[in-house]
């Protein structure tokens, strides 16, 4: 039904503009017009579509909350005494019923009032194709009727674009908005199970608590410092690995190598970007891991099988390409003279690159840094795969910790309810890797930036 | 092309001869066969395009910098082939310094930014010497009274004028014999290039200096020589004087009555 639906209500917008532009390219023949032909069928066109399209979305999504509420206090008032849980159940045992789902129920009373429920459904989508197809026929008859000389049809579809554009933009700022502030809603909650200083100052996180009453588990601890500190730990080691590979990449594409070897080699070091990160996190948990370990061993070090340093290996592979591609457009960004002022004072090249360009483009190259590192500390399939779940608090990077986004992942799987503190400190976690990641995207942007005028 | 003969006392610092410069297949220079004298101010001028900020490089061989360009003929300092196979160019570019069009300040402090060509040629033993070479050179290049108390400030924060003179400064510090200008007022205000006018005066006292202008005027103010170009051919040169009083050939007074240009 509702593919046709659609199909129609589009096919009478479709001959709303071709029956509008003829009209007004008539009228046009005559005398002159504000606005060309086809914005007078644009502006049919879309009046006829787009009411009524919003129109039969908000049907589809209001009519079964309104049957929902009628089936219910229509089995309420057939059978009284039951408890709320009861007809909760009732209700969709005869939804499913009149979607065509047997359950081999043989109450009467559902099997009725599935009935009813279908017949219902029925006559409201037969109206819904009446009530549409007539107001689309309406509005054309309307819209068509204004078609004139001095009509501002130009006007009326940039002013729909304009809603358009905003109604899409409004959608995605609320979006975000709504997601921050349950983030911010939940954590407060997380807060009153939680004392807020043990969260932020506590050096114990042990997030297993008993959720029902026969498991064995212990009392919780929630102090979050050890699960950041683990972040912290492998952020660093990946960035050991991604800040001068990355960077000393950059200054080779953008300095030495020749426009024919950049042409090839970029897009090689930019295919490393585009590896899915659950495919970094398999390689460090399968072969890095085990090969530290090996390594480790055989020079008489103690690695766990799990540790930050394999796991931070990998994380900065993953972010070399990230740092590059930003310092290569930093580099870039520095002005041919400074170049030709230092090679004509008779610098020679590293000179140059090391006095001139790396000062002048330092700024950018911070700001670079500083994104790839809200990068790491946000990255979770990699930690997942590859770093522990333990809350260890340890600076050695060969044992095993673990990291924010692992511990959030490992609290909202399995065994949850909502209203535990283990599933709420999820929410405190994100909020505070939120805040965290925010404000190093946010002074970075705003250097790079700066750095960006400075040159323009 | 007509070299009309000197008054006799000059020594010839600088000898081009047949030299041609190529980006990729175009020829942008036809030959040019130029004398360039000790403690003198030569001048190149004429249209835009013609070449002179490319015969200019050749001489630093700033040229070796761009990819695609090549230059053949013979480009003698002091009689040595600067070409030369043997010839290193840190210390070409030692002796033949350069300033450009826009002021180039590096992004570091304006004492850094004199100190930067001593460092690299090794000419200051301790942290005194490479003050007396910044304090000379800011001297030298007329900038010393206004900044003495800021040295440690960024040079990019001076103005278009100081900028300039800063560079000028940093070029003076490794002491260079020939001092290449391209363009280097075209970026200022009347009053920062008459500041930089009166300097390239002084200058010219210790250093040979070829500069290029696109404003005759200029070239009439501060130069001895004047070299004119056009469509990558030297048509003529000889002394500012004559040159401007009497030129010879027809494409050089059209020029310099405005003609074209
Ligand atoms: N880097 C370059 N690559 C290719 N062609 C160039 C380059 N620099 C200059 N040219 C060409 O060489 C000719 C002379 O240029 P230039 O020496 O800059 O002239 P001028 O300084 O007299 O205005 C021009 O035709 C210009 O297009
Ligand atoms: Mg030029």
């Amino acid at each position: 039904m509702f593919p046709y639906l659609l199909a129609a209500i589009l096919l009478i917008s479709l001959s709303g503009f071709y029956l509008g532009r003829k009209q007004a390219s008539n009228l046009r023949s005559q005398t002159k017009l504000h606005s060309l032909p086809q914005y007078h069928g644009y502006f049919i066109a879309l009046w006829c579509g787009i009411p009524t399209i919003l129109l039969i979305l908000l049907w589809t999504a209001l009519e079964p909350i309104l049957l929902g509420s009628l089936i219910r206090s229509h089995l309420e008032s057939q059978s009284g005494g039951l408890t709320p849980t009861d007809y909760v159940i009732m209700t969709e045992e005869v939804r499913n019923l009149a979607a065509g789902v047997a359950l081999g129920t043989q109450d009467p009373l559902i099997l009725e009032t599935a009935e009813w429920m279908r017949s219902l459904q029925q006559s409201s989508q037969w109206s819904m194709v009446v009530v549409t197809i007539l107001l689309a026929m309406l509005i054309m008859a309307f819209t068509r009727s204004k078609v004139a000389p001095g009509f501002k049809a130009r006007h009326g579809v940039e002013l729909l674009f304009n809603g358009f554009l905003f109604i899409s933009s409004t959608i995605a700022i609320l979006t975000t908005i709504g997601i921050v502030l349950s983030l911010i809603f939940e954590t407060f909650r997380f807060f009153e199970l939680v004392p807020i200083t043990e969260f932020l100052f506590g050096l114990k996180w042990y997030p297993q608590i008993a959720i029902r009453a026969d498991q064995v588990a212990g009392d919780g601890a929630w102090g979050a410092i050890p699960v950041f500190s683990g972040t912290l730990l492998i952020s660093f080691v990946a960035m050991i690995v991604a800040g001068p590979i990355g960077l000393m990449s950059a200054i080779y594409f953008s300095e030495y190598a020749s426009p024919k070897m950049r042409g090839w080699t970029k897009p090689i070091l930019e295919i490393l970007a585009g590896i899915p990160t659950v495919v970094y996190g398999f390689f460090a948990a399968l072969t890095l891991a085990p090969l530290v370990r090996d390594g480790g061993i055989a020079i008489g070090l103690d690695v766990e099988a799990r540790s930050a340093l394999a796991a931070g290996l990998v994380m900065g592979v993953m972010i070399i390409p990230f740092i590059s591609s930003l310092s290569d457009d930093v580099i870039n960004a520095v002005p041919q003279t400074l170049r030709d002022g230092s090679y004509a004072m008779g610098a020679t090249k590293s000179e140059t690159i090391r006095q001139v360009i790396i000062p002048a483009a330092l700024p950018g190259i911070v700001g670079a840094f500083l994104l790839a590192i809200s990068r790491a500390i946000g990255e979770t399939m990699i930690v997942a795969m590859a770093a522990g779940l333990n809350a260890n608090l340890t600076a050695n990077p060969l044992e095993n910790v673990t990291t924010v986004t692992v511990q959030i992942v490992v609290a909202l799987i399995g065994d949850q309810e909502f209203d535990d503190p283990k599933t709420l400190s999820a929410f405190a976690l994100g909020l505070v890797l939120f805040v965290v990641t925010l404000i190093l995207n946010v002074v970075a942007l705003a250097i790079v930036k700066k750095y960006r005028e400075k040159y323009d | 092309m007509s070299q009309k003969k000197n008054n006799g006392s000059l020594v010839t610092k600088i000898n081009s001869s047949d030299v041609r410069v190529f980006y990729d297949q175009t020829e942008a220079l036809h030959g040019v066969n130029l004398e360039i004298y000790e403690n003198s101010v030569t001048a190149l001028i004429g249209p835009s395009g013609c070449g002179k900020s490319t015969f200019l490089r050749c001489i630093n061989r700033m040229n070796d910098v761009i990819e695609g360009c090549r230059i053949t003929g013979k480009i003698t300092l002091d009689n040595e082939d600067i070409y030369d196979k043997g010839l290193d160019v840190v210390q070409l570019r030692e002796k033949v310094g350069m300033v450009f069009q826009k002021p180039n300040p590096f992004p570091k402090s304006i004492y850094d930014n004199i100190a930067y060509g001593p460092q690299i040629h090794g000419l200051a033993q301790n942290r005194q010497e490479m003050d007396e070479i910044v304090e000379n050179s800011l001297k030298k290049a007329g900038l010393f009274e206004e900044v003495k108390d800021r040295l440690n400030s960024p040079g990019t924060g001076l103005s278009g004028g100081q900028q300039q003179r800063l560079c000028i400064a940093r070029a003076i510090a490794v002491n260079p014999e020939v001092i290449l200008m391209d363009e280097p007022c075209s970026a200022l205000d009347p009053i920062a290039t008459a500041k930089i006018e009166e300097l390239i005066h002084e200058l010219r006292q210790n250093y040979t200096i070829v500069i290029v202008t696109h404003s005759m005027q200029q070239a009439a103010r501060v130069s001895q020589r004047t070299a004119f170009f056009h469509m990558g051919d030297l048509v003529e040169v000889g002394d500012t004087d004559d040159i401007f009083v009497r030129p010879e050939d027809k494409r050089t007074q059209d020029y310099i009555t405005g003609r074209f240009g």
